[in-house]
């Protein structure tokens, strides 16, 4: 197919009053959900929205290595696997695993292996799945958070949680956390992922064009970042550990009438 | 690796040496030969140590993205061919073929090495198609800088018919021109051995190692690509040591790639 598309018009990605086509100001995160242990079946399962991103992450294991020769003596494996929906992007994206979801695959794995304390569970894997349902730039940020949070709901033992966020130049300026658009039309993009715990970075990645200059003030920003969505991360958690006793002192109560 | 082996390593990295009498900012001998696939529109093999890439160049026509109807084509390709080493099994590229390729991708792309616009053939219709196809044939460790060097290398030396555009049809003429080139990209990895940052890692240093930084820059001192690998961690600091690492490596390999090209 073969439509010559008029290159879109590029549309000014920050107005005279230097806020962004979202309304966001240049150092401005888009409103983030987290949501733990939404799914059934898997051992540990969260959901993240940042901005227009909607992403599912899931976790099985630590369980049996299939097939047998993956299994490692010391240690789980940990696999992982980054997919987006058809239907997550603007136009319809072949389910068949892209060049671009493999290497995601492999560096979200290489961003969350650090935190895992995989020597607790030799012989087995622990299947990491990040489903993105839908696409606005950052996914593999937001992924890496949510899968964070899907291994913790897991029970899985680990170092710490990893966040990550991505930070980029949109009309010569330094901005945070890029949505679909301004990456496309921006003149940089660097993601990164940090376990705030030991200050850390597990993950980075970048391309564009940035002085050195530049890079340590999209750097700085995002580390400062990462440590500000692990606060929420860690809310998250409470919460849900926190509602899960309120039910279980409820159902005590209710026992406890009953048998009266 | 046997444990001894890597505290070995380690240990002498602590006293500042590496097994190959390196020091740890310094580069394996690097010998780097254009033209040397001559059905290819341009070729390099490079020597990185024992690391043997080799690295072909073809410009075919072809169409362009629905969304850059005005620019030609790059695509590049690693193959991590089965008898480059113990470890590489035959079949498509694996994630570590694809993040190769990827990875020097970015270098070429983001640094706009080569002038896209100027491959235009007809608007929307017909363009110039680069491959660069990466082909490893001796993995002794760092397969991305010697990659991305030798594909730089044969971009550098690669040699087009000069064109005429009427009614919309390519005629060539007899006359070679150069690739439209505008930057030279370069690429240098460094790899986290305990506490140490080693650049040009040899496989048995990549075996040990923690973590990887790949920074690739341009001729303006300009980061246009990085990429950490390894299931380790970098600490902020090691970050930014890093690449001020990297930038002050590049200038030194990028006259050699020059110099090779001219050749």
């Amino acid at each position: 197919m073969n439509k010559v598309k008029s290159r879109e018009k590029p549309v000014e990605l920050i107005d005279k009053n230097g806020l962004r086509i979202d309304g966001r100001k240049l150092d401005e995160l888009r409103p983030i959900k987290m949501e733990i242990g939404l799914l059934d079946k898997a051992d540990g399962s969260a959901y993240i929205e940042q901005g227009k991103n909607k992403i599912l992450a899931a976790v099985y294991g630590p369980r049996e290595a299939h097939p047998k020769h993956i299994a490692l003596p010391h240690r789980a494996v940990l696999r992982c696997r980054y997919h987006m929906a058809p239907f997550s992007v603007t136009e319809r994206k072949s389910p068949a695993p892209s060049r671009r979801e493999q290497e995601l695959s492999k560096v979200i794995r290489e961003a969350l292996e650090p935190a895992v304390l995989s020597e607790y569970y030799p012989r087995t894997t622990i299947d990491l799945f990040i489903e993105v349902l839908q696409s606005d730039g950052g996914s593999r940020c937001a992924g890496i958070t949510g899968a964070s949070l899907a291994l913790a709901d897991a029970g899985i033992p680990m170092r710490g949680l990893v966040a990550a966020c991505a930070v980029g130049k949109i009309a010569g300026k330094i901005a945070l956390d890029l949505s679909d658009a301004e990456d496309k039309q921006g003149e940089a993009d660097l993601p990164v992922a940090v376990m705030p715990r030991s200050n850390t970075v597990t993950l980075i990645q970048m391309d564009g064009s940035l002085t050195p200059e530049e890079f340590e003030t999209a750097f700085e920003m995002a580390v400062r970042t990462c440590h500000a969505i692990h606060e929420q991360q860690k809310t998250t958690l409470k919460q849900r550990y926190l509602s899960i006793k309120e039910e279980v002192e409820e159902k005590n109560e209710q026992g406890k009438s009953e048998g009266q | 690796m046997a444990r001894i082996g890597q505290k070995t390593i380690e240990d002498m990295l602590a006293l500042g040496k590496r097994m190959d009498n390196r020091g740890p900012h310094e580069f394996r001998e690097m010998k780097l030969e254009t033209g040397v696939v001559e059905r290819a529109c341009g070729s390099a093999l490079i020597n990185l140590g024992k690391t043997k890439v080799l690295v072909g160049v073809k410009v075919q026509q072809g169409e362009p993205f629905p969304d850059t109807p005005d620019e030609g084509v790059l695509t590049v390709n690693a193959e991590l061919v089965p008898l480059a080493s113990p470890s590489f099994e035959p079949g498509p590229p694996n994630e570590n073929a694809i993040e190769l390729a990827r990875v020097v991708d970015r270098g070429i792309r983001e640094s706009k090495a080569i002038d896209l616009k100027s491959l235009c053939i007809q608007l929307g219709k017909k363009t110039f198609v680069v491959f660069v196809d990466v082909y490893v044939l001796d993995h002794d460790g760092n397969l991305i800088d010697a990659s991305s060097i030798a594909s730089l290398a044969a971009l550098l030396s690669a040699k087009i018919n000069k064109y005429d555009v009427e009614d919309g049809e390519v005629v060539f003429k007899q006359e070679l021109k150069p690739l439209p080139i505008q930057s030279q990209p370069i690429a240098i990895t460094l790899a986290k051995i305990d506490k140490a940052l080693v650049v040009d890692p040899s496989l048995d240093e990549e075996q040990v190692m923690s973590a990887r930084l790949t920074v690739i820059s341009d001729n303006h001192g300009r980061i246009c690509a990085m990429q950490k690998g390894g299931s380790g961690t970098l600490a902020v600091e090691e970050v930014r040591e890093g690449i001020k690492l990297a930038l002050s490596k590049a200038p030194e390999i990028r006259s050699k790639v020059i110099e090779a090209a001219k050749a």
